[in-house]
């Protein structure tokens, strides 16, 4: 009897309501700010990763003092910074650095936090007393100024020590959000009829809770993505975000806090300063067109 | 309520703790010390001379000894000296804290006095092209870098049309008590705050909105019409009372950010507060005042948080239940 229950039901709800996938899918299709945005979203991941063998970055990264502080020519499309390195190729190999980075942060910190969220809320007791204490904890923590220290005191700084300090951080707010969910869900009949008939806790945990969250997942996943950029962006703004060697688009950003390059050479900051808006606001706009898709309340119909 | 309040005092204690013992060993990972900069580099020095300071600061007794040290002072609000400003912490951070509270207090008072109407009205006219605007204009804010805000608003407003000053918080040679010196101030202020408040109205807005959709439609809120209660009295005495009330909570992590200071926007506009002391105390080592500008952080971030569930489980009991 088990077994009929198991292989009817999933048939059953496909034929009577359409997926959460293809309700995303709908509704991004309805929002003009999300169809523009996922093709800006498009063509630049196609230009810094389809550019990765056009542009070399030890040759944008070239002095050339025959060019400081170019204006903007036929030669260098962004004029040039004040070591006469190319600002557009600057600007794409940061966008790529920024881009992979902040997606990598995300990825990272949903991994750990979906897990600690399914295991917290599922479990619930003691688990979840535990976690959440400790994750109430980390939320209340001046996140910046610890990142900075972080930043600062960690000996061989690189690329992957600052995901995972910017990940040690970033996990805690999506275990909430999970957990949450996963205790108005552990709650449900489809949960306790599974408990009834001994399935193993894993195997409800991973297929059947799950795929219920995965759309708020998704939803979560894109605003932060865009979060996250902005975070990165910021700190190597402040000169306390990727380690030297790896240009960010705040690299390019920082150059303004001379008051002189910000006043008169605006081709040195401007530029990255304005992809880095546009490619949030898209990554947004995605991100709020698929978050009115799980809320039926606000669908635009 | 008492037993909440104590429960929920009681909780912060461990909290406290942790606070303390991560930002000092934090703090003492960092490399070099305070002796480590110009000090050592100058030649006139020798390293003995070094060895005997770094022996009479302490510097060389065990992890556990300096922090035992570290907290008795704290607890007589003694933050230590800060090696570059020679002078200690305490005064420097009194010095740098009245511009980072007036910045804030700006902040605060500009994003609800922004927010607060923006949301009543999108809530009230919902789906008419206001209330499409004022969400537009939310999902901007929530969105938009407040570093790239600040930056743009300063090319724009600062340097190009030239309407605010740059940067600073005051004019030099402007005498402080006279009523000049209090509108060159202010004048300094309006950049920085609206640069703030403009992307930090995001959540009171949304949830006004929400707020006021939700409640337009209650029985309570109907039969107050039905009565005839004029429309400009359903909103300010049935529907805005509940919906305003938690707001008054949220104040509570407001405080934290208030004085924790702003990194970006006063490295941004020169602001000399506390973020831009706390950006260049990390630069120049000086860490003696980062440990304390940490740790004041979090000690606010928890009193904020401390405060906020407070005032919501008064004005909602079923928290407290909880």
């Amino acid at each position: 009897m088990g077994m009929r229950v198991e292989t009817v039901a999933p048939i059953e709800t496909i034929q009577k309501s359409p997926s959460n996938w293809s309700i995303l899918g709908r509704e991004l299709l309805k929002d003009k700010m999300a169809i523009g945005s996922l093709i800006f979203l498009f063509l630049f991941l196609i230009g810094i990763y389809g550019s990765i063998a056009l542009i070399n970055q030890d040759e944008v990264t070239k002095i050339d003092l025959m060019a400081i502080q170019a204006a903007p020519s036929a030669d260098h499309w962004l004029g040039t910074d004040d070591a006469g390195r190319d600002i557009f190729g600057q600007l794409v190999i940061g966008a790529r650095n920024s881009f992979t980075i902040g997606f990598m942060i995300t990825i990272l910190s949903a991994a750990i936090g979906l897990t600690i969220g399914l295991i917290a809320g599922f479990f619930g007791g003691l688990v979840d007393n535990v976690i959440m204490r400790f994750i109430d904890f980390i939320l209340v923590l001046p996140f910046l100024m610890l990142v900075i220290v972080f930043v600062t005191i960690i000996p061989k700084y690189g690329v992957w020590e600052f995901i995972a300090i910017m990940t040690a951080f970033l996990w805690v707010g999506k275990a909430r959000l999970i957990r949450a969910k996963v205790l108005a869900e552990r709650e449900l009949d489809y949960v306790q009829a599974s408990k009834t008939l001994g399935t193993p806790n894993w195997k409800i945990i991973t297929f059947g809770i799950l795929p219920n969250l995965s759309s708020i997942v998704i939803v979560n996943l894109t605003l932060n993505l865009a979060g996250n950029i902005g975070i990165e962006t910021g700190l190597s703004y402040l000169g306390f975000g990727l380690p030297d060697g790896t240009p960010s688009l705040g690299t390019l950003v920082s150059s303004a806090t001379n008051p002189v390059i910000l006043e008169q050479y605006w081709w040195m900051w401007l530029p990255a300063s304005l992809l880095i808006l546009v490619l949030i606001l898209a990554i947004n706009f995605i991100g709020q067109a698929l978050k009115r898709a799980t809320d039926a309340k606000q669908r635009l119909g | 309520m008492w037993k909440f309040t104590l429960r929920r005092i009681l909780i912060m204690i461990p909290q406290l703790f942790v606070l303390s013992v991560l930002i000092f060993f934090v703090a003492k990972a960092m490399p070099g010390d305070a002796l480590s900069g110009a000090i050592e580099a100058n030649p006139k020095v020798s390293a003995q001379v070094l060895e005997e300071q770094r022996e009479k600061l302490g510097l060389n007794d065990p992890a556990w000894v300096q922090y035992g040290r570290w907290l008795g002072n704290l607890f007589q609000g003694d933050l230590g000296k800060s090696y570059v400003h020679k002078v200690g912490v305490t005064d420097l951070i009194g010095s740098r804290l009245a511009n980072t509270f007036y910045l804030g207090v700006a902040i605060l008072i500009l994003t609800y006095v922004i927010s607060i109407p923006l949301g009543i009205l999108s809530g009230r006219y919902q789906n008419t092209l206001l209330d499409k605007t004022i969400t537009g204009y939310t999902y901007l804010s929530f969105a938009t870098p407040i570093f790239i805000f600040s930056l743009l608003v300063l090319f724009v407003f600062g340097f190009r049309l030239g309407w605010f000053p740059t940067s600073g918080s005051v004019d030099v040679g402007v005498q402080p008590g006279t009523w000049a010196y209090v509108v060159n101030k202010f004048y300094h202020l309006i950049l920085p705050a609206c640069a703030g408040a403009l992307v930090s109205t995001t959540a009171t807005i949304q949830y006004l909105r929400n707020e006021v959709i939700d409640t337009r439609l209650k029985d309570f809120v109907k039969t107050a019409r039905s009565k005839g209660v004029p429309e400009s009295k359903v909103y300010s005495r049935h529907i805005l009372r509940n919906s305003l009330l938690p707001i008054a909570a949220f104040l509570g992590y407001d405080l934290t950010a208030v004085l924790a200071g702003n990194l970006f926007i006063e490295s941004i506009f020169g602001y000399p507060g506390l973020g831009q002391l706390f950006l260049q105390s990390i630069t120049q080592r000086d860490f003696s005042v980062v440990t304390a500008l940490v740790m004041l952080s979090g000690l606010l971030a928890l009193i904020g948080t401390l405060l906020s569930d407070l005032i919501l489980s008064w004005v909602d009991p079923r928290i407290r239940m909880g």
